[in-house]
């Protein structure tokens, strides 16, 4: 424990830290409400106008509906494939499960533009068209390992001996599983799939070298950067981008404050 | 139904084999998949009349690997690669610490998510924010001009800036889940047998935090490498790797694009395995 000074050079530190981490964040969504909708600061009055407006603009509109829906399709594919991982992994122990968790790790511990290349080389190799579905299996191979690692740090709290207690007392592996495997793992998968869904909304670096034309909320916001016109309704987007990763987080958070795995991975 | 669960019950092994066979099987189908096709590829070419991809080995792309322009924006990726993972392990620190051994629960609570709400708030937005930061009449300037001071600006400097920024919760949070699992007997130990501060944080803390850091360091060093989106808004005109892989993919020269996007990945499974050495995947 440091002495009086310490802590108070921690703390300063500490607070100064977290200044430099929100003050960008917070710019944006000040400039969504700012009247002269340029990115001149100060910003000059107060408007709900490009909020309005952002709401109403179809492309913006149908940008974040495709955001939605390939989270969403990710999502499902990450809860199953997570979460029957996670359980043989924290349950069994066998030969290679070290390496199934190197594998699983990968695709998120890979550069994104690796990814990005390896599947577009992949899906150009065998003609598979790029697009929505393209995005959706490029997203689900990174949201896997947030399932994943839920899932497992949960099943490592919970001890084994209740599915064990469950089989002494004649329960077949299916109702062991429906009746004590399942409640235990519930809210452990449902925080990784709010985790996954996050990281799925905002996914931009791989998606762009899969997308062909479609457009997602981060892809339509990137090609908006360049249109002046366009500015304001960024800020607006942005604002948005933000709530729909942080609100799922933020439950994920509270979901998972017994095993505290709560980080990107 | 019972005959199943019957044969389940009796065999272990065959519940294990079903449980991995989908998750494993897909992920290794589309992810190993994927890169042995991106491999593949960076041995064939490009016609230069039709454009079409000549599916005929050849070690030309390469041969392209070797030139001077290539090997200096890939020293050059791998130095800002560096610069900002040292950055954000040396920022991380105090911060870190101060959530896992003085801030109490409560506030350790409101920490992590204080933490973790930029780390999830929406990236590109980030790197969009940092623009408007760094811009000629931006707020940077707008702040640092009554003093007579000007911000970097956008370039290679404002760039380190915003990635030490964009990845520093990666690094926090695996050092402060790193600082927290440090036995308290173990400090106290220390300071019985006459360690002072500063010995007792290099010589016990220090050794034990290192595969956290190493883990954290993963991230920040993997997400720099293949990152072509901040580069091309805050330091447009600098090359990196990302930027020239994402310039050649597709139309220009797939596979050459898919030969330099080896270099990467060679140098982050280089990476992984060293990480794996130091048991920073316990402290992922």
């Amino acid at each position: 424990m440091p002495g009086r000074l310490g802590r108070l050079a921690l703390v300063v530190a500490t607070g100064a830290v977290l200044l430099f981490m929100w003050l960008p964040i917070s710019l944006v969504v000040a400039y969504a409400f700012n009247a002269s909708g340029t990115q001149s600061w100060p910003p000059s009055g107060f408007t709900l106008q490009w909020l309005i407006d952002g709401l109403q603009n179809p492309g913006l509109r149908d940008a974040f509906m495709t955001s939605v829906g390939a989270a969403l399709a990710a999502t499902s594919v990450a809860m199953v494939l997570g979460s029957l991982a996670a359980l043989a992994i924290a349950r069994y122990s066998f030969f290679g499960r070290e390496s199934i968790t190197f594998l699983l790790i990968l695709p998120i511990a890979l550069p994104g533009v690796v990814t990005g290349m390896a599947l577009s080389t992949t899906y150009a190799t065998i003609d598979f068209g790029l697009g929505f579905w393209a995005i959706v299996i490029g997203h689900a191979t990174f949201c896997v390992v947030l399932v994943y690692n839920n899932v497992v740090a949960r099943m490592r709290r919970v001890s084994g001996s209740l599915e064990e207690a469950s089989a002494d007392l004649g329960a077949h592996s299916f109702q062991t599983f429906r009746y004590v495997t399942f409640p235990q793992m519930r809210t452990a998968i449902l925080a990784g799939a709010l985790l996954a869904f996050a990281l799925s909304f905002d996914e931009v670096i791989v998606t762009n070298f899969v997308a062909g034309g479609v457009k997602t909320l981060p892809l339509w916001i990137l090609t908006s950067f360049r249109l002046a016109n366009q500015v304001a309704l960024v800020n607006v987007a942005g604002m948005i981008a933000i709530l729909l990763s942080v609100i799922p987080v933020y439950i994920a958070v509270r979901l998972t404050s017994d095993t505290g795995a709560v980080g990107r991975i | 139904m019972r005959r199943i669960a019957a044969a389940f019950d009796r065999h272990p092994r065959l519940r294990l084999v079903l449980l991995l066979a989908l998750p494993i099987g897909a992920l290794a189908l589309v992810y190993f998949g994927s890169l042995f096709f991106l491999f593949i590829n960076a041995f064939w070419s490009r016609d230069p009349f039709t454009g079409l991809v000549v599916r005929e080995f050849t070690l030309e792309n390469f041969q392209k690997l070797a030139s001077p322009l290539f090997i200096t924006v890939t020293l050059r990726t791998l130095g800002m690669a560096a610069a900002v993972t040292l950055t954000c392990a040396i920022v991380a620190f105090p911060i870190a610490y101060y959530m896992a051994r003085v801030a109490s629960p409560r506030w350790r609570g409101i920490l992590v998510v204080a933490v973790l709400t930029p780390l999830w708030a929406s990236y590109l937005i980030k790197v969009y924010s940092w623009r408007l930061v760094l811009a000629e009449g931006g707020v940077l300037n707008w702040f640092l001009s009554p003093l007579g001071l000007k911000g970097p600006g956008y370039g290679d400097l404002g760039l380190w800036l915003v990635f030490s920024y964009l990845w520093l919760p990666y690094m926090i949070l695996p050092i402060f889940a790193g600082l927290e699992r440090i036995p308290s007997s173990l400090l106290e130990a220390s300071a019985d047998l006459g360690g002072r501060g500063w010995r007792t944080f290099r010589h016990v803390v220090l050794p034990l935090v290192f595969p956290a850091v190493v883990a954290g360091s993963i991230f920040t060093f993997s997400l720099t490498l293949g990152d072509y989106i901040s580069p091309g808004l805050i330091a447009p005109g600098q090359q990196f790797l990302g930027n020239l892989i994402l310039a050649n993919n597709g139309k220009p020269d797939l596979p050459l694009a898919a030969a330099q996007a080896l270099v990467p990945l060679a140098i982050m499974i280089i990476y992984l395995l060293v990480a794996r050495r130091v048991g920073a995947f316990e402290s992922l």
